[in-house]
């Protein structure tokens, strides 16, 4: 058997007394942590390819169902815009939203299947740990989005063929699942079951959805509306994306900003309240 | 091997592997831990036993950073469990007790999320992957999903993942619960192998005093929360009498809390949980 002793470990002093394993310094190691993690979603995806045309269905009925109506009877004044143009981006958001909310329901289910346990005792902090998370979901809910998006294309919405856009767009994406994954990952360490996350997940979604800009302008909304609608990160994520994919004005740097720090918010409440599930 | 001796003292001035000075810990008012010191010695394997509820989990939890350290001292070779966590995390390998591999992955992804999340550099992460997959026999498996396994191979595996990072304590709790006699033993030869060929420091927790008794160079029995008696399996015995097992001796040192504990409380529904775990790998 070839396997090394484990006595003497790397670097390890003759006298064994002390005891010093040199590694990666931190800031080479938080994203070596996210990227394992990352891959291991990539890795589990790969295994189910259903899941990705089941979750294909519902954006697919907004954009046929709801965009083609609307279109026709011309309810919603979008401008110059045509309305399957406008809710292309809302739906590509709708659909990031629904695969980050309920991702803390995984966490809930690697904490009951001992898997959370492990990960807990690897040197890792629980920071890197979430972060990690977060932006496995938002590896998730990119693939999701390529469906989406081609969905789009094939009814005739015009979207950029920009690459520096459609990169922005990927990014948009990922600080918008980081964020609402790591809402979700902060209600599951609340509430400590999937039950008691599944029913909060489904109360929340919705509201953000309708509160947002995602099937109307902001204009049209009642004012108090406005204001909800201006406190909700989706709403930039919309904003970010109609502005990059079909070229409406939008304000990227504020946007950008919004969604960077809702995703340091959002890390921060889930990593401190973490512990609570490994109990 | 050196750490073969009785006592427990430090061997040439080398700190214990595990070291624990009056280790306490509470769920509420709930005593789990009550007081307990022991040293683990280098290279041995150093069985923790007792029945359901004694508080081996929970010592355990607290040696592996999972749980704040309460009240007293606890150190792994040296270093301080409480002030130290990062340091400490890498000098172990962890099996929890319940089944906790990823079902949704192969044999060697699951590996290799261990070895990157221990810092294993790239270029000798393959080999290092393949070779704990081979030290516990699962090479010929390892490109399967997880949830494909039977509980002992997914007990190896989560050896292999523990290996991976070449920890000088091995931390195993109920490493065979729940599994039947071919795959008990299959996990046992593993360990024996490993530990003559590295001399490795394993810490098992066990409610089996046949397993302990075969295993174990040294044992500490542990009944609500406190140590009762320590030492090697021949001497505890001998201290009792000529044809004692291991279990007269905890019948000596705890009363009858083996047996009556064993069914009636946790000791069937854990294994139940254990196995549910198991089947719901996918
Ligand atoms: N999370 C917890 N909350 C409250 N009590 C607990 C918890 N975990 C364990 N206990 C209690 O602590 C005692 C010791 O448990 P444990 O360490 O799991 O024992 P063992 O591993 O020896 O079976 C038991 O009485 C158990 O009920
Ligand atoms: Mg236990």
């Amino acid at each position: 058997m070839k396997y090394a002793p484990p006595a003497a470990p790397r670097g390890a002093s003759a006298e064994a007394g002390t005891v010093l394993v040199p590694y990666p310094p931190f800031w080479r190691q938080y994203p070596s942590r996210v990227g394992a993690l990352c891959l291991v979603e990539l890795q589990k995806m790969r295994r189910d390819r259903t899941e990705l045309v089941t979750r294909a269905i519902q954006p697919a009925l907004w954009l046929i169902i709801f965009g083609e109506t609307f279109s026709r009877i011309r309810a919603i004044p979008t401008g110059s815009v045509p309305y399957l143009d406008f809710l292309a981006p809302g739906i590509l958001a709708q659909s990031a939203l629904f695969i980050a909310i309920f991702y803390g329901i995984q966490i809930i289910w690697e904490r009951d299947a001992g898997v959370l346990t492990k990960l807990l005792v690897t040197p890792t902090p629980r920071s890197a740990l979430v972060t990690g998370k977060a932006f496995a979901a938002g590896v998730r809910a990119l693939t999701q989005a390529v469906v989406v998006l081609v969905l789009a294309a094939v009814l005739g919405v015009a979207l950029t063929g920009n690459p520096l856009k459609l990169a922005g767009v990927a990014v948009v994406l990922l600080l918008s699942a980081a964020f609402f994954s790591c809402l979700s990952m902060t209600i599951a360490g609340l509430v400590l079951t999937r039950d008691r996350l599944m029913g909060i997940g489904q109360a929340i979604t919705m509201p953000l959805f309708f509160g947002s800009n995602a099937l109307y302008p902001v204009a049209l909304m009642p004012a108090w509306l406005q204001v909800i609608s201006h406190a909700n990160p989706l709403s930039y994520e919309v904003d970010a994306l109609r502005g990059l994919l079909i070229g409406t004005p939008a304000h990227l740097a504020l946007d950008f900003a919004v969604l960077v720090v809702a995703v340091v918010l959002g890390v921060a409440s889930a990593s401190a309240l973490l512990g609570r599930l490994a109990r | 091997m050196t750490g073969k001796g009785g006592n427990g003292m430090d061997v040439d001035g080398i700190p214990p592997a595990v070291l624990c000075e009056e280790l306490r810990y509470r769920f509420g008012e709930h005593r789990a831990v009550d007081g307990v010191s022991l040293r683990v010695v280098p290279g041995e394997i150093f069985g923790l036993l007792g029945p359901n509820g004694a508080g081996k989990t929970t010592t355990i939890r607290v040696l592996t950073t999972l749980l704040p350290l309460q009240e007293g001292r606890a150190a792994v070779f040296g270093v301080d469990v409480a002030r130290r966590r990062m340091e400490v995390r890498r000098l172990m390998g962890y099996v929890p007790q319940q089944l906790s591999a990823n079902g949704a992955l192969t044999g060697r992804e699951n590996v290799s999320l261990f070895a990157r999340l221990f810092d294993v550099p790239r270029r000798e992460r393959r080999d290092r992957v393949a070779e704990s997959l081979e030290v516990m026999g699962l090479t010929g498996d390892a490109d399967r999903v997880a949830a494909t396994y039977s509980g002992g191979m997914v007990r190896r595996l989560e050896l292999a993942q523990a290996l991976v990072n070449h920890p000088r304590l091995l931390i195993l709790d109920e490493p065979t619960i729940g599994l039947d006699p071919l795959a008990r033993s299959g996990v046992w030869e593993r360990l024996n192998e490993l530990r003559a060929t590295t001399g490795m420091t394993v810490l098992v927790t066990t409610h089996s005093m046949d397993e302990a008794d075969t295993m174990c160079d040294r044992v500490a029995l542990m009944h609500l929360g406190r140590l009762r008696a320590i030492g090697t399996p021949a001497e505890l015995k001998s201290a009792l009498g000529e044809d004692a097992t291991l279990e007269d001796v905890f019948r000596h040192h705890a009363g009858d809390a083996l047996n009556d504990d064993r069914l009636p409380q946790g000791g069937f529904s854990e294994v139940r949980t254990t196995r549910r775990t198991a089947g719901r790998l996918g």
